[in-house]
C-alpha cells in the first residue's frame, strides 16, 4: 500500500538556489512570522529542570514556564529580533493529560501576544505533542488511550494559541531500536521505508484534517527517534558513524510522506535530514547544530546551519548560568547566529553562499554524518530518491546512494574514516545488496522472523 | 573431541551457530558444563567487553557476541541447574517510571546475560513496586535502574526510598545509569553505584555478588 509518489523534479535544483532563509514554499504564521522569505528565524525550545510532574507540582511548573518565556521574550526584544518562533514540546504527562499540555500552550501564547502588543515582537508558537503511542510495546498506532490523548491535544491546538502543530512521530521505532543496536540495516530499511512511512500517512492525514479551517498550520515531523538515536549512539561510539549517516539519509522518504499529506513546514528542528526535505519538497526547514549542544552533542554543528530557514537550540533545561537562565542564553546565541545569516542574505546572494560554503567546509570532511548534509551531496542523492515511486524503494535507494557517496568520498580522501568505520561501510554495502525489489517480499520475510513479535501488522495497514 | 578454543572464538566473533554446535559436541564429549562457562564463554565475553572499552568493537559486535553466548547458554542452563550450579547472580533491570527509553537498558541487560547473570528485565516505565517485587519474590541481588530524561531521574530516588521503606534495602545493591545520570547524582540519592557504560556495569554487578 505505497503512498503517493514524490513530484518528478526537485523543488531546488541548483546549488545557487540552495541557501539559508529562502525556500520555494515559504510559510507565514502567528503574528506575521515569515519563514523562508529571506530572514532566518530563531526557534527557541526550553524544558523544565528536574521535577516530578503531578497535581502537587503543577503550579510550580506553570511558574517555571512563565519565567522561561518571559526571559526569552525580553531578550528577543532587547536584541531586536525581527521574528521569533517558540517551540513547546510537551513532556509525556502533558500529552497523556492533554488539558495540561493545552494550559502551558495557552500560557506561552498569551505571553507572546503580550510582548507583541507591548513591544511589537513578531512571534509564533509551535506546539509539539509527544508521540505517546510508544508507551506500550508493541504499540497501538491508530487506537487506544494514548492515541486518544494525542488526538485530543491536536484538536485543542488551535484554541489554545498554537500557530504551528508538529510531532516527533515514532511509527516503526519499536522495530528500529534493536536494529540500530545490532547494525542491522535491512531491518532499519523495513522500519523506516515500510512501517514508518505507513504510519506517517495515517498520522499526518489526521493532523492535516485537524488543522484544516483553523489558524494552526500543520508544520512538520522528524526522524528523531530513528536517525537522531543513531547519531547519539554514534556520538557515544556505540555504533559506527557511517551507519548513523546512512540511517540519516534513509529516513528522508519517511519524512517526505508528511509533506505529501499536506504538512507545510517548517520541519522539526531536530530533523537533521531537513536539507533533503527542503530540496525535494521545497518547504522551509528548521535546523539545529552547535546551538543544540545543550541537549546533545554532534559532529554537524556548523553544516546543519547551511540551508536552514529556522535556527534552533533543540531544547535547553532551565538552569541558572552566570549571565541568565539557560533559555535566555539560548535565545541570545540563536539571535546572533540569525543576525549574521540575515546580514549575509541582505548584502548579496554571493555573500550568503560564501557563508553557507564556510559552514559546510568547516564540518563536511571530518565526519560521514556531516558529509551527507553537504548541500551538493544532498542534491545528488535527492535526485536519486525521487526517481523511485514507493517509500520503500525510495528508502532502499537513499541508503544505497548514501553508501555509494561515502565510499567515493573515502576513496578520494575527501572524507576521513577510521579503519573500523571503513570495514563497516563494506559490511553495510553487502547487506544492502540482498534487499528485495518488492516491499511485499520484505514484509513477508519480516513477518516470518522474530521481528514480527515487535509490531502489530494491522496497526500499519498490513494484512498478516 | 570438541575444540574448546572454537567455543571461545565463536563467542568472541559472534557466531551463534558455531557456539551452539561446539557446546553440544563438548557436552557429548563429557566436558563439565561449568568449565565451558567459566573457562571459555565468560572469558570470551570479558574479551569482548575489553575490545568495546578500547574502541575496537562497536555495540553491534558486542551484542552479536552476547547472542552467541546466550545461544550456547540455552544448552548449558538446564545442565547447570541439574548440577546445582547457580548463575553468577540475579539482576532486576528496568527503565524507571515515566521513562520509555530502553536502548541503554537493553544493552546493559544483554551484557549482564553475557556475563553469566540471570537477568529479570522489567521493561520500561517501571514503578518502584515492580523493583520491590523482584527483590522479594525473585531474590535478585542487584537492581539496575536506567533513565534518559532529566524529568524522570527523580523516579530513581523515589524507587530507592520505596525500597528502603519496604525494609529490603540491605538485601539488594542498586546501580543506576543513563545519559543525564551522574556519579554525583547516584551518590546523592543513595545508590550503591553508577555506571556510564554497559561493560563497566557487568564489572560492578560482579563486584556486588562477589562481595
Amino acid at each position: 500500500m505505497p503512498v503517493a509518489a514524490n513530484p518528478p523534479n526537485l523543488a531546488i535544483t541548483t546549488l545557487e538556489d540552495f541557501r539559508f532563509g529562502l525556500c520555494p514554499k515559504p510559510v507565514v504564521c502567528g503574528r506575521g512570522v515569515e519563514i523562508g522569505t529571506g530572514n532566518v528565524v530563531p526557534e527557541v525550545n526550553f524544558t523544565l529542570s528536574p521535577i516530578d510532574i503531578n497535581e502537587s507540582t503543577w503550579s510550580e511548573i506553570r511558574s517555571e514556564y512563565q519565567e522561561m518565556i518571559e526571559g526569552v521574550c525580553e531578550r528577543a526584544v532587547d536584541l531586536e529580533v525581527p521574528a521569533l518562533l517558540v517551540e513547546f514540546e510537551t513532556l509525556p504527562p502533558m500529552t497523556v493529560r492533554p488539558e495540561w499540555g493545552a494550559q502551558i500552550t495557552q500560557l506561552l501564547a498569551d505571553t507572546l501576544e503580550k510582548h507583541f502588543q507591548k513591544h511589537g515582537l513578531i512571534s509564533a508558537l509551535r506546539l509539539t505533542p509527544n508521540d505517546t503511542r510508544d508507551h506500550i510495546r508493541p504499540p497501538l498506532m491508530r487506537r487506544g488511550e494514548y492515541w486518544d490523548g494525542m488526538l485530543d491535544l491536536f484538536q485543542r491546538a488551535p484554541d489554545c494559541g498554537a500557530d504551528l502543530l508538529a510531532i516527533e512521530s515514532t511509527g516503526g521505532k519499536e522495530v528500529c531500536d534493536e536494529a540500530l543496536m545490532t547494525g542491522d540495516l535491512r531491518t532499519v530499511v523495513f522500519a523506516l521505508g515500510v512501517l514508518a512511512a505507513r504510519d506517517m500517512e495515517f498520522l499526518w492525514g489526521e493532523i492535516v484534517r485537524t488543522c484544516h479551517g483553523t489558524k494552526t498550520i500543520p508544520s512538520g515531523d522528524t526522524a528523531c527517534g530513528f536517525a537522531n538515536t543513531a547519531m547519539v549512539l554514534a556520538e557515544q561510539k556505540m555504533i559506527p558513524k557511517v551507519f548513523a549517516a546512512i540511517v540519516r539519509v534513509a529516513s528522508v522518504p519517511r519524512d517526505l510522506v508528511a509533506y505529501r499529506m499536506g504538512a507545510k513546514g517548517p520541519s522539526k528542528d531536530c530533523a537533521y535530514e531537513g536539507p533533503y526535505v527542503k530540496a525535494i519538497a521545497g518547504v522551509p526547514i528548521s535546523m539545529e547544530g552547535r546551538t543544540s549542544a545543550c541537549a546533545h552533542l554532534s559532529h554537524v554543528g556548523n553544516i546543519a546551519q547551511a540551508v536552514c530557514d529556522c535556527w534552533s537550540n533543540e531544547s535547553v533545561q532551565n538552569l541558572r548560568l552566570l549571565s541568565a537562565n539557560a533559555p535566555t542564553v539560548s535565545m541570545e546565541q540563536l539571535a546572533y547566529d540569525c543576525r549574521l545569516m540575515n546580514v549575509a542574505n541582505s548584502h548579496s546572494s554571493e555573500d550568503a553562499r560564501r557563508l553557507r560554503n564556510l559552514l559546510v567546509e568547516s564540518d563536511a570532511r571530518s565526519d560521514p554524518q556531516a558529509y551527507v548534509l553537504d548541500p551538493a551531496v544532498v542534491l545528488k542523492i535527492s535526485k536519486k530518491i525521487i526517481q523511485e515511486e514507493s517509500p520503500y524503494l525510495q528508502t532502499r535507494t537513499a541508503a544505497h546512494a548514501a553508501i555509494e557517496v561515502l565510499k567515493e568520498a573515502t576513496d578520494s580522501e575527501e572524507l576521513r574514516l577510521s579503519t573500523r568505520e571503513k570495514k563497516w561501510l563494506d559490511r553495510l554495502e553487502k547487506e544492502m545488496e540482498s534487499l528485495p525489489e518488492s516491499e511485499e517480499e520484505l514484509i513477508e520475510e519480516m513477518l516470518s522472523s522474530d521481528i514480527a513479535k515487535k509490531f502489530i501488522p494491522g496497526e500499519y495497514g498490513i494484512t498478516a | 573431541m570438541a575444540d574448546m578454543q572454537q567455543l571461545y572464538d565463536a563467542v568472541l566473533n559472534g557466531d551463534a551457530n558455531l557456539a551452539r554446535s561446539v557446546t553440544e559436541k563438548a557436552i557429548e564429549d563429557g566436558f563439565p558444563p561449568k568449565d565451558l562457562l567459566d573457562s571459555y564463554m565468560i572469558p570470551a565475553m570479558d574479551e569482548v567487553g575489553r575490545l568495546f572499552e578500547e574502541d575496537e568493537y562497536f555495540v553491534p559486535e558486542l551484542l552479536i557476541s552476547a547472542r552467541a553466548m546466550k545461544s550456547a547458554l540455552e544448552i548449558l542452563r538446564p545442565l547447570l541447574a541439574e548440577g546445582g550450579v547457580e548463575p553468577v547472580g540475579k539482576v532486576a533491570i528496568g527503565t524507571v517510571k515515566g521513562d520509555l527509553h530502553d536502548i541503554g537498558k537493553n544493552l546493559v541487560a544483554a551484557m549482564l546475560e553475557g556475563g553469566g547473570f540471570e537477568v529479570i528485565d522489567l521493561g520500561v516505565d517501571v514503578g518502584p513496586e515492580k523493583f520491590i517485587a523482584a527483590v522479594k519474590e525473585k531474590g535478585v541481588q542487584v537492581v539496575a535502574m536506567s533513565a534518559l530524561l532529566t524529568t524522570t531521574m527523580p523516579s530513581m530516588k523515589t524507587t530507592l526510598q520505596e525500597i528502603q521503606a519496604a525494609g529490603i534495602r540491605d538485601q539488594v545493591k542498586v546501580m543506576v545509569g543513563g545519559a543525564p545520570v551522574t556519579e554525583r547524582y547516584a551518590s546523592e540519592i543513595g545508590a550503591d553505584a553508577y555506571s556510564d557504560n554497559a561493560s563497566a556495569a557487568v564489572t560492578i554487578a560482579r563486584s556486588f555478588v562477589n562481595g
